[in-house]
C-alpha cells in the first residue's frame, strides 16, 4: 500500500526571455533554494534529488544533471534525471512523488528547468533529419494541422483560441512570476497579431522563457512538521503512445483520456468540472484549452470551446473551473520546467499560497503536462485534504 | 517481396552555436584569463578550487571568495596523445595533464606541449604559455610547457576589460547515419521514381514511408505496396515564418498528405495553389523533379499540387478500405 506524500515546498524563478545574469546552475539553484526556504529546510534535510529537463539540444549541454549535482547539493545522495519531452516537468514530479509514496525516500527535492536563451527551440525542434525532407516548422508547425482538424470537427467559432490567449494573459498579469505581463491585452490585439502557423497567431503561441521550478515532496510524517500547509498528492498517472501509427487519434489522443481516467479514479474524481476547484493544464497554443477540456473530461467531445467561450475557465470572469490561473504556458514557457510549474501551481492553489491568482477556497486541483507529438502525458491531483 | 536492401548511409551534421551565460563565477574566471591571470575560489573547507566553481561540491554552499593562484604548477597525472585528432588543441603529439597550480588545492585539466613523451613525468613542473591574443576563453592558455622552456612570443594586451557574462559555444556533431532496411528499400524505390510503402500483416494498414513495423500492432511489416502519385489533404498549416536552415520562402503550405491506398499521412509542401483555397479533403498530385535529379530522397518530389477531382469526404481520408478479405 502506497504511503501518503505531499508537496511541502515550492520554489520558482521569475520567468524571463533571457536570464543572462546566471549560469544554468545558478538559475536551477535559485528555484531549489526558494523551495527549501518555503519548506523551512536545508540541503541536509533532502534524501534524493530528481531532475527533469527537455532535450539536451535545447542548451547543448549533454547530461546537464551531472554538472548540476554541486548546485543541487547532491553530494552523497541519489540523483536521477527524467526525460519525457515537454511533459518532463510533470513526469519528474511524479517520479519524485512515487519514490516517497513507495517509502524508498522520505523527502525529495525535485527540480526542472530550461534556459531557452542559450539556444533556439524552434531550431532544436526543426533540425534536418537524414534522408528526410526538411519541412518541420517547430512545435507550432506540428500542432497547427491538428488544431485545424479540431476546428473543423467541433465547428468552434474562429475566436475560441483568441479568447484563451486573452484569458491566460489576464491570469498571468496577476502572477508576478509570469514571463508575459499583458494586463491590457484585448481580443482585437490577439486577432491582429501576425499569423505564424495558420490558424495560429503570434499571440496564440507560448513565449520562449528561461526559468526553473522546484518542489520538496515529503512523506506523511515529515509533511506534518512542515511550516506551511502541505498539498497532498491524491493521484498521479502517466501514459504514452507512439507519435505515428495508422488510425491514431491525434485531436483527442487516447493516452490523454486514459491518463485522466486513471488519475481521477485514484483521487475519487467523478465529475472533473464539479469535483476539482481549478486546473493547471499544459496549453502552449491557445486552441489546446478547448481540446484538452474534452480530452480530460471537463466537456463532451466537440463542446470544449463552449466552456471556454462561456468564461467558465476564467478566473477574472469568475468562472466555476478556472484553468491556468497562473497564466499557464501561454505566459511562461521554460519548456522542461513548464510541466512542473503546472504541478507546482496546482499545489500552491490547494495550499492557499497562490497570491493574487488564488482561486478562492481551492481544495482540489489538477496539474497536467503533455509532450512530444502529444504522446506523453503526466497528471496529478493535489488536495488540501488527505482523503 | 524483393531482394534485401543495400545499405544506405549519409553523413550528417547536427550543430548549433549556443549562447552561454557564464554566471558571475565562471564569468570572473574567464575575465581573469583574458587579463592573463589565474584565479581559483575558496571552498567551504578553506581549500582553493581550480578552476573556480559556483557551488561547493561537498557542502553545496554558494562560493564567492576568489584567490589568486600562480600560472605555474605541478603535473599530477597525464597521458600522451601520439596521434592528435582534428578537435585537439595541438596538431603535434602532446600530453593531456592534470596540473595543480601553485596556490591551488585541486588540479585542473589542460594540455602540455612537451615535444616528446620522454619529457613528461608525474611531478614535473610546468608553466602557462599564454596565447598571443586573449579572448576570455580556456584557450587563452595555449597549453602548458615545462618550466625551463623559455617563452619568447609577444603578448598583446587584452582588447577589453569588461566583465565577461556570456560566451558562444559552437557544438557541432558530425556522424554517419545508416538507414534501416525498410527505409533503404523505400529510398531505393524513390530513386527509381516509385512510391513503395509497406502493409501491416495484422491491421492491413499501409505505411509510407515504411518503418519496417506497425506501431499500432507491434509487428514487422514486409509486404510491399506500390502507390500512385495522388493524395488527399488530411490537414495543413500555412507557415509564415522561415524554417531555420531551409531556403523556402514564407508563406508556404505544409500539408499532412495521405497517398491513395495509404493509411498514414506524411508532411510535404503544397504548391501551385492559392493558399486560401487549400482545404481538408482536397485532391493533390506529386510533382516529381526531372529524373536526372532523383536521389535517395523524398525531395525527388518537388511538391504536391491540386488536381481537378472532387474532394474526399473527411471521414474517408486515410481510412482502410475493406478489401473483402
Amino acid at each position: 500500500m502506497a504511503q501518503l506524500a505531499a508537496v511541502v515546498g515550492v520554489g520558482q524563478t521569475k520567468y524571463k526571455t533571457k536570464r543572462k545574469d546566471v549560469s544554468i546552475a545558478g538559475m536551477v539553484r535559485e528555484a531549489a533554494v526558494n523551495a527549501l526556504e518555503d519548506a523551512g529546510l536545508t540541503w541536509n534535510d533532502i534524501d534524493a534529488v530528481i531532475i527533469g529537463k527537455a532535450p539536451d539540444m535545447f542548451e547543448g549541454v549533454i547530461m546537464p544533471e551531472l554538472y548540476l549535482t554541486d548546485a543541487l547539493g547532491c553530494n552523497g545522495k541519489p540523483m536521477l534525471r527524467v526525460h519525457t519531452a515537454g511533459s518532463v516537468g510533470g513526469s519528474t514530479a511524479i517520479v519524485a512523488a512515487t519514490y516517497v509514496q513507495s517509502g524508498v525516500f522520505k523527502r525529495i527535492l525535485t527540480v526542472s528547468f530550461e534556459k531557452q536563451s542559450e539556444s533556439n527551440a524552434m531550431w532544436a525542434l526543426s533540425n534536418p533529419q537524414p534522408f528526410s525532407p526538411h519541412l518541420n516548422a517547430g512545435a507550432g508547425g506540428y500542432f497547427a494541422p491538428i488544431i485545424r482538424e479540431y476546428m473543423r470537427r467541433s465547428n468552434a467559432p474562429y475566436d475560441a483560441g483568441i479568447k484563451v490567449a486573452v484569458k491566460d494573459r489576464l491570469h498571468g498579469a496577476k502572477n508576478p512570476l509570469a514571463h508575459l505581463q499583458l494586463p491590457e491585452i484585448t481580443m482585437k490585439e490577439v486577432e491582429d497579431s501576425p499569423m505564424l502557423w495558420e490558424p495560429l497567431r503570434f499571440l496564440e503561441a507560448c513565449p520562449s522563457s528561461d526559468g526553473a521550478c522546484a518542489m520538496v515532496i515529503a512523506n506523511e510524517e515529515l509533511a506534518a512538521k512542515s511550516p506551511r500547509k502541505p498539498a497532498w498528492i491524491r493521484g498521479a498517472a502517466m501514459r504514452s503512445e507512439p507519435t505515428m501509427y495508422a488510425g491514431r487519434e491525434q485531436v483527442n489522443p487516447r493516452a490523454g483520456i486514459d491518463c485522466a481516467k486513471d488519475v481521477y479514479a485514484q483521487a475519487g474524481i467523478h465529475n472533473p468540472r464539479k469535483d476539482l476547484d481549478c486546473a493547471e493544464i499544459y496549453v502552449p497554443f491557445s486552441w489546446y484549452e478547448p481540446m484538452w477540456l474534452e480530452n480530460l473530461g471537463f466537456a463532451d467531445e466537440g463542446k470544449g470551446w463552449e466552456l471556454t467561450m462561456s468564461g467558465a475557465t476564467s478566473l477574472t470572469e469568475g468562472g466555476d473551473i478556472p484553468w491556468n490561473p497562473s497564466g499557464g504556458v501561454l505566459c511562461s514557457n521554460p519548456i522542461g520546467a513548464s510541466g512542473m510549474i503546472r504541478f507546482a501551481e496546482a499545489a500552491q492553489q490547494v495550499r492557499g499560497e497562490a497570491g493574487d491568482h488564488q482561486v478562492d477556497g481551492a481544495k482540489t486541483a489538477l496539474g497536467h503536462a503533455y509532450g512530444g507529438g502529444a504522446q506523453f502525458y503526466s497528471m496529478w491531483v493535489v488536495s488540501s485534504e488527505k482523503a | 517481396m524483393s531482394s534485401s536492401a543495400e545499405i544506405l548511409s549519409q553523413a550528417f551534421t547536427l550543430g548549433y552555436t549556443y549562447t552561454r551565460s557564464t554566471g558571475p563565477i565562471v564569468g570572473q574566471f574567464l575575465t581573469s584569463l583574458r587579463a592573463r591571470k589565474m584565479v581559483g575560489i575558496k571552498a567551504s573547507d578553506g581549500k582553493v578550487l581550480m578552476p573556480p566553481v559556483e557551488f561547493d561540491p561537498i557542502s553545496a554552499a554558494a562560493l564567492t571568495e576568489f584567490v589568486d593562484v600562480a600560472d605555474a604548477g605541478v603535473v599530477k597525472t597525464w597521458c600522451w596523445v601520439k596521434e592528435p585528432r582534428k578537435a585537439h588543441p595541438s596538431d603535434k603529439p602532446f600530453a593531456w595533464a592534470m596540473i595543480q597550480l601553485d596556490g591551488a588545492d585541486t588540479p585542473m585539466l589542460h594540455w602540455v606541449d612537451a615535444g616528446d613523451e620522454a619529457a613528461m613525468s608525474t611531478g614535473m613542473r610546468v608553466k602557462v604559455r599564454w596565447a598571443e591574443e586573449t579572448k576570455g576563453l580556456m584557450s587563452d592558455v595555449n597549453g602548458f610547457v615545462p618550466e625551463a622552456v623559455a617563452l619568447l612570443g609577444e603578448l598583446k594586451p587584452a582588447t577589453s576589460d569588461e566583465q565577461i557574462t556570456g560566451m558562444e559555444a559552437p557544438i557541432y556533431l558530425t556522424y554517419n547515419f545508416t538507414a534501416g532496411k525498410a527505409t533503404a528499400r523505400y529510398l531505393q524505390s524513390m530513386k527509381k521514381g516509385k512510391l513503395v510503402g509497406q502493409r501491416c500483416p495484422n491491421c492491413r494498414n499501409v505505411y509510407i514511408p515504411p518503418r519496417g513495423s506497425c506501431a499500432a500492432c507491434g509487428v514487422p511489416t514486409e509486404e510491399e505496396v506500390t502507390l500512385g502519385n495522388k493524395a488527399t489533404v488530411e490537414s495543413f498549416t500555412i507557415v509564415y515564418i522561415p524554417i531555420p536552415g531551409n531556403p523556402i520562402k514564407p508563406p508556404y503550405v505544409i500539408a499532412n498528405l495521405v497517398l491513395d491506398g495509404a493509411n498514414l499521412s506524411f508532411l510535404h509542401l503544397l504548391s501551385e495553389c492559392k493558399n486560401e483555397e487549400v482545404r481538408i479533403g482536397m485532391r493533390v498530385e506529386a510533382l516529381w523533379k526531372p529524373e536526372a535529379e532523383w536521389g535517395y530522397a523524398m525531395e525527388n518530389i518537388q511538391y504536391f499540387k491540386p488536381i481537378d477531382e472532387p474532394d474526399v469526404p473527411v471521414d474517408q481520408i486515410g481510412k482502410l478500405i475493406d478489401e473483402g478479405r
